[in-house]
């Protein structure tokens, strides 16, 4: 029993990462209508420029607000002068630049920083809190910034007039524009902020998972699962899908089927709930007009 | 239907000649790929058998993906598949190699309308998941220690190349690729069939209006898991071929990386195009190579760079911009003559 809640508390602990990396795949979708596949990377890439402020001497959260700063200007100009210029005719053409970033960045990783795995520092103390033994504090402070991520971002889209100018632009580009929107400096931003989300979530992987170009393949196909199973649409069913990814993955892997095949089977049985439900837990059915 | 010579200025003899052109191109084509393994090196004719096997496999996926719409990050899986028959049937068997390549397209044809039928449910980011979930699990499968007997676990199996019949005086490579050539002319000769008839006639009238196309009366989850079915086919005969030339098979040379780069190949080559599929499969097998010459530390990074380039300047793929290439140079040329007509 006791193993057993320590399976479940340690899912919930990298399931509030996947719920991050899903919060900016979601952020992004609502901005674009897309999937972005880079998302890992650029996080993986910021988590990397921490790391090298970390080492030239900066206190750790000046770097980690610089790093957010950093990571925001990187999506506002990958929107800016890639994404904005590609005329595209179909969506498969857009994957196909995404894909295009991702290894771009990947590469770029390994090349400055090298493929050695480093350690990355966490800013919460040792000793688990509250004198229990089933988290880390890492985890525990994981846990907790995430759900600080959510609702900052919640309050912005719902109380701020940038927020609903954000949401407006994504949903009918065309009024907004004539309401006085700009809705390509919105696209732009929904970009800079889901790249910021991406950057939090990576500086609080890297503890855990250790910090390498490859570090997050896997997170980002659990992000991609946690955000389809919540619902593509809904930043709160990217949280709970990401939770339960996470859960589901590490009770499966040390009751069911063993480490190797766990993520196959992660996989299958979220396809399972999506052949149920199409569009997620907690997403709106889409509804085409003929 | 080609009794009435059209006469002679009309569009239709201008499209009549245009086809002629379009046929000595093609012969030129194929005579030069005949060619070719007796001018280059063993190596280089090596090189070209895997392009003719990625044409074949992208021509699969392009079956699926252009001409059907549905997306799919897995096809490295029914690749896989392939090349395993392959291997399990030379080495384990001890059956011809010859023989290997019907049983892989017949068994990727099943197991593709198999997944195809869940896959009904699914569109989009949806499929594009439960498909990269495929091309995820079928390296880890492979290695399971439960077929290891059949697989050779994460060692794989080796196979031997097989020599020239008939007392043929060409060396191993050059009798591979020849041998690949006439299965890839006749894939080939059938998917044309295939998509220019009725059946392909449904598959994009399923991808550009599903509800217009059931209306109409074409069963629209036959016609699809169909589509899933053949394309694995495709897929599955460029595994088994593509083992017998590598002459080796272990799960990790088709992971998701083999699925990511045959989606790369069909849109690069263009989508929904049948000689797409060949330029898309020389990006594949030159690129990397290419990229790798330009920068030893991150050649990678000119990959993606490539990627994105061959986006920005021909967003319809290589054979879309041939084609518009081709439409405007024939525009400016047939303008005068317009003028003096009238």
């Amino acid at each position: 029993m006791d193993t057993f809640v320590h399976q479940v508390l340690a899912g919930l602990a990298t399931g509030g990462i996947y719920a991050s990396v899903a919060l900016a795949l979601v952020m992004i979708h609502q901005a674009t209508h897309l999937l972005n596949f880079a998302q890992g990377e650029m996080a993986m890439f910021s988590t990397y420029i921490a790391w090298a402020l970390i080492n030239a001497g900066v206190p750790y959260w000046a770097a980690f607000f610089l790093t957010i700063g950093f990571a925001f200007v990187l999506g506002l100009a990958i929107q800016h002068f890639v994404m904005r210029n590609i005329r595209s005719t179909s969506v498969l053409q857009l994957v196909i630049v995404f894909i295009g970033l991702l290894v771009i960045f990947n590469s770029v990783a390994g090349w400055l920083f090298t493929y050695t795995i480093k350690v990355f520092p966490s800013p919460f103390p040792k000793e688990s809190l509250f004198g229990q033994k089933y988290l880390s504090s890492h985890e525990l402070g994981a846990i907790g910034v995430t759900l600080v991520v959510l609702t900052l971002l919640w309050a912005f889209f719902r109380f701020t007039e940038l927020g609903l100018a954000m949401r407006a632009a994504a949903q009918n580009p065309t009024s907004s524009r004539l309401v006085g929107i700009r809705v390509a400096w919105m696209l732009a931003l929904g970009w800079g902020l889901a790249a910021a989300i991406g950057a939090i979530a990576g500086m609080m992987v890297a503890p855990i998972v250790y910090l390498d170009p490859n570090m997050m393949a896997g997170i980002l196909l659990y992000a991609f699962a946690a955000a389809l199973i919540g619902g593509i649409d809904s930043p709160g069913g990217a949280v709970v899908g990401g939770l339960l990814v996470g859960v589901l993955e590490n009770v499966l892997g040390a009751y069911v089927v063993g480490n190797e095949l766990k993520l196959g089977v992660a996989l299958v049985l979220i396809i399972g709930v999506l052949l149920v439900k199409p569009s997620g837990l907690f997403g709106s059915v889409q509804v085409t007009r003929v | 239907m080609s009794a009435i010579a059209p006469p002679v200025g009309t569009p239709l003899a201008a499209a009549a000649s245009a086809r002629r052109l379009r046929l000595i191109g093609l012969a030129v084509i194929i005579v030069a790929a005949c060619v070719l393994p007796f001018v280059v090196s063993n190596y280089r004719t090596f090189q070209f058998t895997l392009v003719l096997v990625y044409a074949i496999a992208l021509l699969g996926l392009n079956i699926l993906t252009g001409y059907n719409g549905q997306i799919s990050l897995g096809h490295g899986a029914f690749y896989a598949i392939g090349a395993y028959v392959a291997a399990i049937m030379m080495d384990r068997m001890g059956m011809p190699y010859w023989a290997t390549v019907p049983v892989a397209g017949g068994l990727c044809l099943v197991v593709g309308f198999l997944f195809g039928l869940p896959a009904l449910r699914l569109e989009g980011h949806y499929l594009a998941l439960a498909t990269f979930a495929l091309g995820v699990t079928m390296p880890q499968l492979l290695k399971n220690k439960y077929v290891e007997h059949w697989t050779g676990g994460v060692q794989g199996i080796v196979i031997v190349k097989p020599d020239a019949p008939f007392g043929l005086k060409l060396s191993p490579d050059q009798w591979l690729y020849l041998f690949t050539l006439a299965i890839t002319v006749v894939m080939f000769v059938i998917g044309w069939n295939l998509i220019r008839g009725r059946v392909g006639r449904a598959l994009v009238a399923i991808r550009d209006q599903p509800i217009a196309a059931s209306a109409m009366g074409i069963d629209t989850a036959l016609y699809k898991s169909l589509a899933f079915g053949v394309s694995a086919m495709y897929t599955g005969v460029a595994g088994a071929l593509g083992a017998i030339a590598i002459q080796f098979v272990a799960p990790d040379s088709f992971g998701v990386g083999l699925s990511i780069s045959l989606l790369t190949g069909i849109v690069i080559g263009g989508l929904a195009s049948i000689p797409g599929a060949f330029f898309g499969a020389l990006f594949i097998q030159f690129i990397p190579n290419i990229a790798d010459q330009i920068s030893k530390a991150a050649p990678w990074a000119i990959y993606g760079i490539f990627l994105i380039g061959f986006m920005f300047l021909m967003p319809m793929g290589i054979n879309g911009a041939i084609r518009l290439g081709w439409a405007r140079m024939r525009h400016r040329h047939s303008k005068p003559a317009q003028r003096e007509g009238g």
